[in-house]
C-alpha cells in the first residue's frame, strides 16, 4: 500500500481548516450527489439492476476459482497471457520484467488504484522507466506527487491556480508568458503534452473496471478517452486489475455498466467503455502486440468467504464518497490511505490490518447514507462495525474509550445503581447551568463543548419523576 | 514449478481455501458453466425496448445530449453530403483519414471535390477522422466500433474530429442486442482485440468540475445515420 | 391524567431511552400523552435503562447482547414496544435478531420483540391508526429526518403526516434533509472535529428555510442541532417531535433558558 501517515483526526483538523478544500468539497455535494439521484429518477430500473447487479457479484466471488480459470484459458485462446500475483511485490516483479523484456523506456498508465496499491510508478522509475500517468487528475496528482483524492475525480481538492502554478513548474520548455488562466487552456496544454507521451510510449499500462470471463476480455472506462491511447498505440499492453473485478458474461458487465456512472458522476454512461480482448490479430490495423494481464490477489482472497466478502463486490464507482458527511468534510487524503470514504474505511483494514487503519471505521456516524447509494447493496454500516468489534477485541480503544464505555455498561446493567447514580448527576448538572439551560463548559466534556454547548437536563430524570407520578 | 505457476497455484489455492472449494464440485461447475454458455440478460430498461423508429429517435436523441453532432441521411450521397456541409459549417480542415470499410471506401466522394481522402491508420497530425461503427445501442446513444483489418481504433481517438457513419437498420435498443449482433458476427465467446463504445466527445471535468471537450481524444463528435 | 381505556387497548411498553430519561423527561411525557389519546395503555418497566447502542456501535458486543438481553426480559409480555426515538427502536428492530441470533434462550424472544418494537410516530400512524393530532403551533417548523428513523425505521412519512396536522403550522422541508446531523452517539465525542462540521451544513440548511423550530424524532440529534445553535447564538427553537405533537411546549425548548 502506499504508506501515508494515518492520522485522521490530525489531518481533518487541517482539512476542516484548509478554505480551498472546503469550498472544492462542496462541489462534490452539490454536484455528484444531485446528478446522481436525477440519473437514478431517469432509469426506473435502477433499484432492479441493483439487486441484479449485487446477485452477480456474490455469485461470482463465490465461483471465483472456477471464473478464473475459465477467463485464464480465453485470454490465453484470443493470443494474451495471465500472470498470477499473490502480493503487491510479485505484481511490481511481474510488470517490470514485462517492460523490460520489451525494452520499455516510457510507459504511459490509465487510471489504476491498483496500480498505487501496488507502487508501480515508484518501482519504475526505480528502475529508470519513466511511467506518465495519463488521466487528466492522476496526471495533475502525479506531478505533485500526491494521491488521489477521491476514487473517480483524484484533483477534486485542486484550484485551477494552483495547477496552473504546477504547470508552469513541470513544463517548464514551453513559453513563460503563455496564458493559463481557465480550466480550457489548461486542458489544452495537458493534451497537448500528454499527446507526445502517449505516441512515444513503449507499454501501456492500464486497470481494468471489469474482467470478463466469458471472451477473456478487460473492459476499461474513461471520459477522456486516455485509456484508450493508451492501450492501443504501445507495442504491449499491459492489465493490473485485482481479481474480484471478474464478472461472468458480457450480460453480467452490462448491467453494471449501467449503474457505475449514474452512481459515480450520475452520467448515464461513460464517454468510452473500451472491451479489450488480446493483442491485435493478424491483419489488423494497428494495436499492441502483447497483451498482458496481471491478477492482483494481495488480501482479497482472505476476504473471500468472510464477514467482509461483501466488501468485493464493490464497483470503484465513488458514491460512497459523494454521500458520506465524512468524506464531504474532511475530503480524501485525510483519511491518509489509498482508499477513503466508506468503502476506503471498510477495505484498508482489510488489507492492511485493523492496527494499522483503526481510525477510519471508528470515524463515522453510522449514517447509513452509504448503503443507500451503492449500487450493490454492499452493506458498509455494518462492516464498519465489525470492524469496531474487532478493533475492541483486540484492546485497541484508549484507556478512556474503554472506561467510559465499562462505567456505561457496569451502569446500565443494575437498573437501581443507574436510576440513583442518574437522578444524582442530572441533579448537580441542572444546578451548574441555572436557569441558561445550557453547559458552555463542563469537567470531562471537552470533547463536546469545544464547539457546542451542551443542552441541560431538566433537572429530575424520566424515572424519577414517573415515579412521583404514579404515587401521587 | 516456475515461478510464475507457484503464483497461480498460490492464489487459486487462496481462493479455493477460502470458499472451502478443494473438492471437485459439480454444481458449481454446472453453475459457472450454465452462466457462461447461456449468458442470461438482467432486466433491460423499457426504454431500450421501443420500435425501430423509437429506438432512432432515442439514439440521436442521447448522443444530442452528450455533446454529439448528429445527421440523419437517406442515401451514400446524403452521406457525402452531410460530411462535406458539417466541415464546412465548422471551418474545419477538409482532409479526411478514412478507415478502410468497404462501404466508406465506396462512398461517393466525388460529389465533394473539396475533400481529400487518406485510408489507413492515422497520422498523429490528422484532423479529421472518419470510422464506421458495427453497431448502436440506443439506451444511452451508444456506438459500437471494432478493431479489424482496415479499422484502425487509434483513428477513433487521435484526430481532434471524429465523424461516424452507421447504418439505422444497426441501430438496436440494448447493450445486449448490440453484443448479439457481434456475437452473430465473430461467434461465441470471442471478440476483436478492441471494442470500443463511444458515447460522445472526449472530455473532463478534473478541473474545478468545469466540463472540457477535447481532454485526450476527440473534441468533436459527429455521427451520421444512413436510413435508406 | 391517564384515560379509561379498555382492556383491549394494545398495551405499550414505552422504552423511555436513556437521553429522553436522563436529559429531557418532558419528551416521554408527551410520548406517554400521545399513545393514551390514540387508545393505547401504557407502562413503564422500571427495569430498563440504555437499549445498548453505545455499546453495540462501539465494538463491544459483550456488553450489546448483556443489555439487550435485558430489555428482552423487561419488555416481555406487553404487545407492542414504542420508543421516542429512531435510533433506539432501530436497535430493537434491526439488530437485536442478529445480535442474539446465537443464544438459544434468547434467540427467538429478541425477534418477537423486534417485530413488536416502534419508533414513536410510526406507531401513532400505522399501529394506532392516528390520522391527526390536536394540537396547535403557529409557526414556521422544519423536520430533520434522523438517519435511523429515516433508514432503520422508516418513519419520515408518519413524521411528517402528522406535523402537518398541526393547527397553525408552517411545516416546510429542510434542504438536504436527508444528510447526517454529525451527531453518531459516541461519535459526537471520539471525533468532534468532524462532528461539528457535519453540524455546520445542517444548520446552513435550517438556517435557510427560516424556520424558527426545527423538530426531529431523536433526541442525540436535537442535543447536538440546540447545542451547535446555542453556540452561535442563534434563536431557532429545538423540540422533540413529541412534544409538539403532544401539545406540551411548557418546557423550554432544547438549551434554551427557562422563562
Amino acid at each position: 500500500m502506499v504508506a501515508l501517515a494515518l492520522d485522521l483526526k490530525a489531518n481533518a483538523a487541517k482539512a476542516l481548516a484548509d478554505i480551498e478544500l472546503q469550498r472544492a468539497l462542496l462541489n462534490v455535494k452539490r454536484g455528484f450527489v444531485t446528478k446522481r439521484a436525477e440519473a437514478k429518477a431517469r432509469l426506473p430500473e435502477f433499484d432492479r439492476l441493483r439487486d441484479e447487479a449485487r446477485a452477480i457479484k456474490l455469485h461470482t466471488l463465490s465461483h471465483l476459482d472456477l471464473y478464473l480459470e475459465y477467463y485464464e484459458r480465453k485470454v490465453a485462446e484470443s493470443g494474451g497471457h495471465v500472470h498470477y500475483a499473490p502480493t503487491a511485490e510479485d505484481a511490481r516483479e511481474i510488470i517490470l520484467k514485462l517492460c523490460r523484456d520489451a525494452g520499455a523506456k516510457l510507459v504511459t498508465k490509465g487510471k489504476s488504484m491498483v496500480s498505487e496499491e501496488i507502487g508501480l510508478n515508484v518501482c519504475l522509475e526505480g528502475a529508470g522507466i519513466e511511467a506518465v500517468e495519463t488521466d487528466l487528475g492522476e496526471y495533475i496528482a502525479q506531478m505533485r506527487h500526491e494521491a488521489p483524492s477521491h476514487l473517480i475525480a483524484p484533483i477534486i481538492h485542486l484550484n485551477k491556480e494552483t495547477i496552473a502554478g504546477d504547470f508552469r513548474r513541470a513544463h517548464a520548455g514551453l513559453a513563460p508568458g503563455r496564458t493559463l488562466a481557465s480550466a480550457a487552456d489548461l486542458v489544452a496544454e495537458a493534451r497537448a503534452v500528454l499527446r507526445q507521451k502517449f505516441l512515444a510510449a513503449d507499454v501501456g499500462i492500464t486497470g481494468a473496471n471489469l474482467l470478463i470471463a466469458e471472451t477473456g476480455t478487460s473492459v476499461v472506462v474513461t471520459n477522456e478517452g486516455n485509456a484508450d491511447l493508451t492501450q492501443s498505440l504501445p507495442k504491449t499492453h499491459i492489465v493490473i486489475a485485482s481479481i474480484e473485478k471478474l464478472v461472468p458474461t458480457l450480460e453480467d458487465s452490462c448491467t453494471i455498466l449501467r449503474l457505475l456512472a449514474r452512481s459515480g458522476t450520475g452520467q448515464e454512461i461513460t464517454t468510452y467503455t473500451t472491451f479489450s480482448t488480446g493483442p491485435r490479430r493478424e491483419g489488423d490495423a494497428d494495436g499492441p502486440r502483447d497483451y498482458h494481464v496481471v491478477l492482483l490477489d494481495n488480501g482479497r482472497s482472505e476476504m473471500l468467504g468472510g464477514t467482509f466478502n461483501d466488501m468485493l463486490a464493490c464497483i470503484r464507482c465513488g458514491a460512497c464518497l459523494n454521500h458520506c458527511p465524512v468524506y464531504a468534510t474532511i475530503g480524501g487524503h485525510a483519511y491518509g490511505s489509498l482508499y477513503t470514504g466508506p468503502m476506503g474505511a471498510v477495505l484498508t483494514p482489510a488489507l492492511v490490518g485493523i492496527d494499522h487503519a483503526r481510525d477510519l471505521p471508528n470515524a463515522s456516524s453510522l449514517c447509513g447514507r452509504c448503503e443507500d447509494v451503492c449500487p450493490v447493496r454492499i452493506p458498509l454500516p455494518s462492516m464498519l462495525r465489525a470492524w469496531r468489534e474487532r478493533d475492541f477485541a483486540r484492546g485497541n480503544p484508549t484507556f478512556l474509550e474503554r472506561t467510559a464505555l465499562k462505567l456505561w455498561a457496569y451502569a446500565t446493567k443494575r437498573p437501581r445503581l443507574y436510576h440513583a447514580l442518574s437522578g444524582a448527576t442530572m441533579k448537580v448538572l441542572a444546578a451548574l447551568a441555572g436557569r441558561s439551560g445550557r453547559l458552555k463548559r463542563l469537567p470531562f466534556a471537552g470533547a463536546w463543548t469545544q464547539s457546542r454547548d451542551l443542552p441541560a437536563p431538566q433537572g429530575k430524570t424520566f424515572h424519577q419523576l414517573y415515579a412521583k407520578r404514579t404515587r401521587g | 514449478m516456475s515461478v510464475s505457476e507457484e503464483n497461480r497455484t498460490k492464489v487459486l489455492d487462496r481462493v479455493r481455501d477460502a470458499l472451502g472449494a478443494h473438492a471437485p464440485d459439480r454444481w458449481r461447475e454446472v453453475n459457472v458453466r450454465h452462466r457462461l454458455v447461456t449468458h442470461p440478460s438482467g432486466t433491460i430498461p423499457a426504454r431500450s425496448l421501443g420500435n425501430h423508429e423509437a429506438c432512432l429517435a432515442l439514439f440521436s436523441g442521447m448522443l444530442a445530449s452528450q455533446g454529439a453532432n448528429f445527421a440523419r441521411v437517406h442515401d451514400p450521397e446524403g452521406v457525402v453530403k452531410a460530411i462535406a456541409g458539417y466541415l464546412t459549417d465548422l471551418e474545419l480542415p477538409t482532409e479526411l483519414r478514412i478507415s478502410e470499410e468497404p462501404v466508406l471506401v465506396t462512398l461517393p466522394w466525388l460529389l465533394a471535390p473539396r475533400l481529400k481522402q487518406v485510408y489507413g491508420a492515422p497520422s498523429p497530425s490528422d484532423k479529421v477522422g472518419l470510422s464506421r461503427a458495427i453497431v448502436g445501442a440506443a439506451e444511452t446513444g451508444t456506438l459500437f466500433l471494432v478493431s479489424g483489418a482496415g479499422n484502425p481504433t487509434s483513428l477513433n481517438f487521435l484526430p481532434e474530429t471524429h465523424i461516424v457513419l452507421v447504418d439505422a437498420g444497426d441501430v438496436v435498443g440494448s447493450y445486449e442486442a448490440a453484443w448479439d449482433r457481434l456475437r452473430g458476427l465473430y461467434g461465441e465467446g470471442t471478440l476483436p482485440r478492441t471494442v470500443n463504445w463511444i458515447s460522445g466527445p472526449s472530455r473532463t471535468a478534473d478541473i474545478e468540475q468545469t466540463i472540457i471537450r477535447g481532454a485526450h481524444g476527440p473534441k468533436r463528435l459527429a455521427v451520421v445515420i444512413l436510413d435508406g | 391524567m391517564t384515560k379509561d381505556l379498555t382492556r383491549d387497548a394494545p398495551l405499550v411498553g414505552l422504552l423511555v431511552t436513556c437521553l429522553v430519561d436522563l436529559f429531557r423527561p418532558a419528551v416521554g411525557f408527551a410520548a406517554i400523552k400521545l399513545l393514551e389519546d390514540a387508545g393505547a395503555r401504557v407502562e413503564i418497566p422500571l427495569s430498563q435503562t440504555c437499549c445498548g447502542q453505545p455499546a453495540f456501535n462501539s465494538g463491544d458486543r459483550a456488553d450489546a447482547k448483556a443489555i439487550a438481553r435485558q430489555v428482552v426480559d423487561s419488555f416481555e409480555g406487553l404487545d407492542y414496544v414504542v420508543a421516542p426515538s429512531g435510533s433506539c427502536a432501530g436497535m430493537l428492530k434491526q439488530h437485536y435478531p442478529s445480535l442474539l441470533a446465537d443464544d438459544p434462550a434468547y434467540a427467538e424472544r429478541a425477534r418477537a420483540l423486534a417485530a413488536k418494537s416502534y419508533e414513536l410516530t410510526r406507531f401513532l400512524v400505522e399501529v394506532l391508526q392516528l390520522e391527526r393530532v390536536d394540537a396547535r403551533f403557529a409557526a414556521r417548523v422544519t423536520y430533520h429526518d434522523s438517519c435511523a428513523s429515516l433508514r432503520e425505521t422508516s418513519s419520515g412519512g408518519a413524521a411528517r403526516q402528522l406535523l402537518a396536522s398541526i393547527h397553525g403550522i408552517d411545516l416546510v422541508e429542510l434542504p438536504d434533509s436527508e444528510a447526517c446531523c454529525g451527531f453518531g452517539g459516541a461519535f459526537a465525542v471520539k471525533y468532534p472535529d468532524i462532528s461539528s462540521a457535519i453540524a455546520d451544513a445542517k444548520l446552513r440548511n435550517i438556517t435557510a428555510t427560516g424556520a424558527s423550530c426545527v423538530v426531529s424524532c431523536d433526541l442525540g440529534c436535537l442535543m447536538q442541532i440546540a447545542g451547535k445553535l446555542s453556540r452561535e447564538g442563534q434563536k431557532v427553537q429545538v423540540r422533540h417531535i413529541a412534544e409538539l405533537l403532544a401539545d406540551m411546549i411548557d418546557a423550554p425548548p432544547i438549551g434554551k433558558e427557562q422563562i
